[in-house]
């Protein structure tokens, strides 16, 4: 049998010693007999590996990979490239196949990247904590509306409506049950529209920056109003655009979250990827998930550690701060060795190449003849265009399709008003003849669409 | 073990030194048309180092770690068990890891094949037929399952519902999920044989019952043998039974969950399904619930339409959506090579060897520990010091870092609660006959020690990167990141 090394000989010297004839014996005696199975599921025969592979190499062939081809998709995934140490690192078995590291001293590996990820996270969010990772930037940001609800005592959360649509529907729904209510704030040219939003039953303050949209929001009046009004505020953040842009840290926020994605995650039809949670050091005691410190052991000797665990749910029970437990640590590591990997000069590079193909873009579909949504909005590298109507943002959509471009995505569903807005997004991977493609094909579309 | 020390990634910086690069970067044309508020000044100050040093220090300090290919990991209830390789080669490749989440059906028919595949198998082998693959890990599904007994209970205007009953022996997930979705937690006692009591659980249900959850086998490894009896109580107090199936390696192919009664469940994909445990995730979740509470369960669903193609749907009476996306899809498509490998044979043989090799290991290690509960045990066992060995002061701690010197990571401790000194041993189905002797051999030698109170034993462990740990410090001095004063 696949992956079990014992021999039927040795099954036969195991069961003479434990006393028993067969295995059917073991389980005869802990299960009553009308609660098992008589017949084997219905499940296919087991594969040899040759077989597997060939399998799944069939069944994978029925996928066309946007990665594989030009990838203007975004909206919250993005194809940012990785170098193959990175991969590599992340197959050592040694990091592959340990668990959560409860025994510092056969864990010192794990617990030092993870320190270090800590430490990296934190520097991107302008922070001074962050933790060991979360499910990913969804539940991230709907943890952080909990622990705000919880510091401030307050029952209200304001989110921008330029959050992305999953990340609004993630915080309603761990909201449900704990009786606060979610209050949206518009958008107006593409940015959060914040008047009247915002009262003294507030309890938190939510931006996305860059926006769903693409837009650059102003963030230093989302803190100062959430200060004002004695309400947290949070940040959901690229941490890629962190290369160029201002950091939510040093523009006055209480909480960093976000999506690792952009770090060098495969982005993998949309998961596994690690979501980030960094904050001020005052609200350690009511942060979400594991947090590695630095201690010394009985020689004095440097040593990392799990800490502050009376938070946590095998401590705590009904009473933790969250019930996380399993987080998404290998795909944190990546993040950790891809931001290593990168280094300041990097970071910025992937960002200001990122941008650039974003400019590249949005001046030769103008000229093709479509235009920003938001000609008046700053944009990082992903941005909003404009089409007459839906059916042609989705002709277009199809159109770049059957040239291997991947892009388009139509937002009217998520916001009515915007019939015929599409978002596109670049990386510094886009290649300037991709952008050339992209841009004729848009042309020859604008054209028919004229000429209707 | 790599015993020397590492330095941090901002200790071994040194300006000027990178490994990445992107050619064709322009900040100053990149800023154009950025508001001046918005920009930094300089970018994060990320360490700076070279390719080659960027390996050593990862590779090193992989080698400070046990894990399942260096050592014996009989971490109880997590099935530390042989993660194949094949998977990790598969998954890497560009077809599945080259998927943008928004691509049109059309393109992504084999991914969509995978999960849908899948869950027909996971219902298959529970027996209950709503399956989402939506939750990260297993308490995640937690939640998800009792958002789905909510939106259950307030469709049918029964909101006063709010009570779950918990075993005292349960993982501390289930109580703190219950307390997200707004749920009062009753703990319900185990009997003398380490069995939720049914005269107890039957004293705490009424009215507000809206369900109970338990852990089958619990985490003493033991089978509820009064499962189906259980059930039949819960039920006829109208209320629901959410089993979590942390443990359902030992049961897979042998028993299924729906005939015992009960209503919903998660499943551990990086524990039955073999998915890597990744030094703590990622992991992944799946629930599955009756035919009655599919129609709450999060989206999006995959549903394979009449001309065969397979689409993503939504369904109007979802709670809704606890993450983004359609789940840990590459975690996803592990479990999928997992089952299809081992096919419904090899499934059965993961319960029948997990439970042979507890066994095992139970009746050597029984010959100089207590067992609690000792009879045939699951695919785990509950072992705690013996008197002898707490009048020479030795404890379960002191255990732990002995096994770690003679090269085995502990097993789970001090866990279950129930068990006063708990070690929490579980071998699973991929070990050898000599990986358990030799076990079983360290736990001897380890008692003889601590009946003669050795004291090596308060000294361990010696040959390790570092010994214990002074974890009170780490709360006093809190160091969580360098830039806090390392």
């Amino acid at each position: 049998m696949p992956y079990i090394q014992n021999s039927d000989q040795d099954r036969a010297a195991m069961l003479a010693r434990i006393g028993v004839r067969s295995v059917e014996d073991l389980f005869a005696a802990a299960i009553p007999e009308a609660l098992r199975q008589r017949t084997l599921p219905a499940i296919s025969p087991g594969l040899d590996e040759d077989e597997l592979t060939r399998q799944a190499a069939e069944v994978g062939a029925e996928n066309r990979a946007a990665g594989s081809g030009a990838c203007f998709l975004g909206a919250g995934a993005y194809d940012h490239g990785w170098i193959a140490a990175v991969d590599h690192l992340m197959q050592r078995s040694e990091f592959l196949t340990a668990y959560t590291p409860y025994q510092p001293e056969c864990s010192q590996g794990t617990l030092q990247w993870i320190y270090e990820f800590q430490s990296m996270i934190a520097e991107i969010c302008g922070m001074e904590v962050a933790n060991a990772s979360m499910y990913d930037g969804c539940s991230a940001a709907a943890e952080a509306a909990l622990m705000a609800i919880a510091t401030t005592r307050r029952k209200k959360v304001v989110v921008s409506a330029g959050l992305h649509p999953d990340t609004r529907e993630a915080i309603r729904t761990y909201l449900k049950h704990v009786d606060a209510v979610v209050v949206e704030a518009p958008l107006a040219g593409g940015v959060t529209n914040w008047s009247g939003a915002v009262d003294s039953a507030t309890a938190a303050m939510f931006v996305q920056q860059p926006n769903f949209l693409g837009c650059v929001e102003r963030l230093a009046p989302v803190a100062e109003t959430a200060k004002a009004a004695g309400a947290m505020s949070v940040a959901v953040i690229n941490p890629v655009a962190t290369g160029l842009l201002r950091s939510p840290g040093a523009a006055g926020f209480d909480i960093a979250v976000g999506d690792g994605q952009p770090l060098g995650v495969p982005m993998g039809f949309g998961g596994p990827w690690f979501g980030f949670f960094a904050t001020r050091m005052a609200h350690v005691r009511r942060m979400p998930g594991r947090l590695v410190g630095i201690s010394q052991d009985q020689q004095g000797r440097r040593a990392f550690t799990l800490t502050f665990q009376t938070r946590e749910q095998h401590i705590r029970r009904e009473k933790a701060t969250s019930n996380i437990c399993t987080n998404n640590a290998l795909i944190a590591l990546r993040g950790c060795v891809h931001m290593a990997a990168l280094g300041p000069k990097g970071l910025e590079e992937v960002a200001c190449v990122s941008r650039q193909r974003m400019q590249e873009t949005v001046e030769a579909l103008a000229a093709a003849g479509v235009p920003l949504a938001f000609p008046q909005t700053p944009y990082f590298n992903e941005a909003a265009f404009r089409l007459g109507a839906d059916a042609d943002a989705r002709a277009l959509r199809k159109a770049l399709r059957a040239e291997e471009i991947f892009g388009g995505i139509g937002v009217s569903r998520w916001y009515p008003d915007l019939a015929g807005v599409f978002t596109l997004a670049c990386t510094e991977r886009t290649r300037p003849d991709d952008i050339v493609r992209l841009a004729r094909v848009a042309a020859r579309f604008a054209r028919q669409q004229a000429a209707r | 073990m790599n015993l020397a020390p590492v330095q941090m990634l901002n200790e071994e910086s040194r300006p000027g030194r990178r490994c990445m690069r992107t050619r064709g970067a322009d900040r100053r044309k990149a800023a154009t048309g950025l508001p001046a508020e918005e920009l930094r000044a300089a970018p994060p100050a990320l360490p700076e180092i070279g390719e080659l040093d960027l390996l050593r220090h990862f590779t090193r300090l992989s080698q400070k770690n046990f894990a399942i290919s260096t050592n014996f990991y009989p971490l109880g209830s997590c099935t530390m068990k042989y993660n194949p390789v094949v998977h990790e080669a598969t998954a890497a490749r560009a077809e599945w890891a080259g998927l943008h989440p928004w691509q049109d059906a059309a393109d992504v028919q084999g991914a969509l094949r995978v999960m849908h595949d899948l869950a027909r198998d996971l219902a298959e082998l529970t027996g209950l037929p709503g399956v989402t693959l939506h939750p990260a890990a297993g308490a995640h599904g937690e939640l998800s399952a009792l958002m789905v007994l909510r939106a259950h209970y307030e469709a049918r205007g029964e909101s006063q519902r709010r009570t779950i009953l918990i075993p005292d022996s349960a993982h501390g997930t289930n109580p703190a999920s219950c307390t997200l979705a707004g749920f009062q937690v009753v703990t319900i006692h185990s009997d003398e044989r380490g069995l939720c009591d049914p005269a107890d659980l039957k004293a705490h249900l009424g009215p507000d019952t809206a369900g109970l959850m338990i852990t089958n086998p619990n985490t003493l490894g033991l089978f509820e043998e009064n499962i189906a009896e259980i059930c039949r109580l819960v039920h006829a107090a109208g209320g629901k039974v959410y089993m979590d199936g942390a443990n359902f390696n030992a049961i897979v192919g042998v028993a299924r969950p729906a005939d015992f009664g009960v209503d919903m469940m998660h499943l551990n994909l990086h524990k039955t399904m073999s998915t890597p445990h990744g030094g703590g995730g990622p992991g992944a979740g799946p629930i599955c619930v009756t035919e009655e509470l599919a129609r709450w369960l999060p989206n999006p669903r995959v549903v394979k339409g009449k001309d065969g193609k397979y689409a993503l749907e939504d369904c109007a009476d979802s709670f809704g959506r606890l993450r983004g996306w359609h789940g840990n899809f590459l975690v996803l498509l592990r479990a999928w090579l997992y089952v299809k490998r081992l096919g419904a044979e090899g499934l059965r043989r993961v319960a029948e060897n997990a439970v042979l090799n507890a066994n095992y290991l139970r009746v050597q290690v029984a010959q100089h520990w207590r067992i609690a509960y000792d009879r045939v045990c699951m695919h785990e066992f509950v072992v705690r010091p013996t008197r002898g060995m707490k009048e020479q002061d030795v404890h379960t701690i002191d255990v732990a870092k002995r096994l770690i010197e003679l090269g085995f990571h502990p097993p789970t401790v001090y866990f279950p609660l129930v068990v006063n000194e708990a070690i929490m041993i579980e071998p699973t189905e991929t070990e050898s006959k000599e990986t358990l002797d030799g076990f079983a051999a360290a736990m001897a030698q380890i008692a003889r020690e601590a009946e003669a109170g050795d004291p090596a034993l308060h000294a361990a462990p010696r040959n390790t990167p570092v010994g214990r740990v002074d974890e009170a410090r780490a709360v006093k001095e809190p160091r969580l990141c360098w830039q806090c004063g390392s």
